[in-house]
């Protein structure tokens, strides 16, 4: 077969395949396209559905100021301590005999049901829970745990912990020994080895792990509502607020319209160089 | 290899009790005849007794399921032709744009699809319920599928397709026969991850589901706010085993497609 002929009957099968592939495009109009545009056009309404900026106006007054401010911190806190508890286990996987065994057991918690993890907490950390029981036994006496600023930054700790492993892990797997052994062999610390060699190599996963905890942590609500009461009010407890139970789909979308701005920011700063490139 | 260090060990076992404690913690007290999550009195099957009586419950369960099956189906199906079509693209800047839209559904946070999805559907003016949160969930898993299949695509070599030409193959069989076979392990794993993707949904579904149809989720959500309940400690200890069954089964699945597709893959 000449290869025109090999090349006309390729290009036939990519027409007949094109109609199979009517409605991944569709979806990509219908359920990708389509509801961004809605969350924009929506957030120039008010709830009377009357068009006007009064929502942007109300985003930088103090109250959504500071519960942005509040949102970005836990986030910032929950990522910070998922981070510095992932990296050793993942450091210390990459080591063991049996890691991709060990491996699936640490990622098999996070296949379980998010709520069943949330509702566990619920009974741990009640007033009668083992974490009191605990605190009673080393003579520190029961405290309020949940519905505190603590209970809520542990769930979510506990919950994002195996995605920030995951992408460690890999990294680290990637990174080739011979590497270390030679900081090693040219004299420098364990610490020295590990700040100027391992990390700097690895950094592409600690910023890919960042982004899988600090985007989701931002817009939490099931824990919040579960674990801190009300008290704890992040970007996610407020869109939900206003679609579900103020109905002022208005506010709620313009507030959504900023998660997803602080989204593409966040996914550009941790987006890294060499990914960009092969894309 | 070295030897890990006791400080390593320890720390790992430390790991490990912080991620399983809790789930534990829950099982436990499924057996707790006092009815709370602290103060174990006797053991007592009473709450899994009363899980397979609830009625409406285990309809809620059946919703999950088939929610679940049907969305993964439809969504392998949609995904895979959606992977074949960007495998084909020959313009570089077309198939980066395209990836881009499929990848924004996976990193947007689930707040945003769901309350995007609320107002699209209240605008097309479909009822909230089984219609919305099936479409919503295949919706969120396609791009998934999409991702485990296209490296499957890339890596096979394009003179497979026209030795299949070259022996006089039409189109169909070359899907059929070539193609498909070819990127099965990539299709298995889609067809998993989404089928995890809509039993674990809570957020996304809280938001498109009416008044008269939940899901699993969405109910334990509703539970949990009331307090705690030992039925739901049971249903959780079920939820577990099942989890387990699903990832041991995935495993030697994968395992076993790994081993048959070796000697033509040769990675």
């Amino acid at each position: 077969m000449t290869d025109a002929l090999r090349h006309m009957k390729v290009h036939m099968m990519k027409n007949k395949v094109n109609w199979y592939t009517i409605p991944y495009y569709l979806w990509i109009a219908l359920f990708v396209i389509a509801p961004v545009v809605l969350i924009v056009y929506y957030s120039f309404f008010d709830i009377e559905d009357q068009l006007t900026f009064s929502n942007y106006e109300k985003f930088f007054t103090p109250v959504y100021l500071k519960m942005t401010l509040n949102s970005f911190w836990y986030a910032f806190l929950i990522t910070f301590f998922s981070l510095i508890i992932a990296y050793p286990t993942a450091y210390i996987l990459t080591k063991t005999k049996h890691k991709q065994l060990w491996l699936l057991l640490i990622v098999l918690p996070s296949w379980i049901n998010l709520l069943l993890k949330a509702y566990a907490f619920l009974g741990i950390f009640g007033t009668y829970g083992a974490a009191n029981e605990v605190l009673d036994f080393l003579g520190i006496g029961k405290q309020q745990i949940l519905f505190t600023d603590f209970s809520f930054l542990f769930v979510s700790v506990y919950i994002f912990i195996p995605f920030m492993i995951l992408p460690i892990f890999n990294a680290l797997e990637k990174l080739n020994s011979s590497l270390v052994d030679a900081s090693k062999d040219l004299g420098a610390s364990s610490w020295t080895t590990f700040s100027k060699v391992i990390f700097p190599l690895t950094i592409d996963g600690v910023k890919s792990g960042c982004q899988a905890v600090f985007i989701p942590a931002l817009s939490l609500f099931m824990i919040t509502r579960l674990i801190a009461g009300n008290r704890v009010i992040t970007l996610g407890t407020a869109i939900e607020q206003h679609f579900l139970i103020t109905q002022d789909w208005g506010m709620g979308s313009t507030i959504a319209v900023f998660l997803i701005i602080i989204m593409i920011v966040i996914m550009m700063l941790t987006g890294s160089k060499k990914e960009r490139g092969i894309r | 290899m070295n030897k890990l260090s006791k400080a390593s060990v320890l720390y790992l076992i430390l790991i490990f009790i912080l991620l399983y404690a809790p789930i534990f913690y829950l099982i436990f007290y499924s057996f707790n005849s006092g009815g709370t999550m602290h103060d174990f009195q006797s053991f007592t099957w009473k709450w899994y007794k009363e899980l397979f009586q609830d009625t409406r419950l285990l309809v809620i369960v059946l919703n999950t399921i088939i929610v679940a099956l049907l969305s993964a189906s439809i969504a392998t199906i949609i995904g895979v032709f959606g992977a074949i079509s960007l495998s084909m693209m020959r313009r570089k800047r077309l198939r980066n744009t395209v990836l881009s839209l499929n990848n924004v559904l996976i990193v947007s946070p689930d707040v945003i699809i769901g309350a995007s999805f609320l107002i699209f559907f209240t605008i097309l003016g479909i009822k909230l319920g089984f219609v919305s949160v099936l479409l919503s969930h295949i919706a969120f898993s396609i791009p998934i599928v999409v991702i485990m299949v296209l490296p499957k695509l890339q890596e096979m070599s394009p003179t497979l397709m026209d030795a299949a030409f070259d022996l006089g193959a039409g189109w169909k069989e070359v899907l059929s026969k070539v193609i498909l076979p070819y990127i099965s392990p990539g299709i298995y794993a889609g067809f998993f991850m989404a089928l995890t993707y809509s039993l674990d949904d809570f957020a996304v579904t809280f938001f498109v589901t009416g008044n008269g149809f939940s899901t699993l989720s969405v109910e334990i959500y509703s539970l949990a706010r009331r307090g705690i309940s030992l039925n739901i400690n049971a249903l959780s200890a079920l939820l577990f085993f099942l989890t387990l069954l699903l990832v041991i089964g995935y495993y030697f699945v994968s395992k076993r497609t790994v081993r048959r597709h070796k000697p033509g893959v040769n990675k």
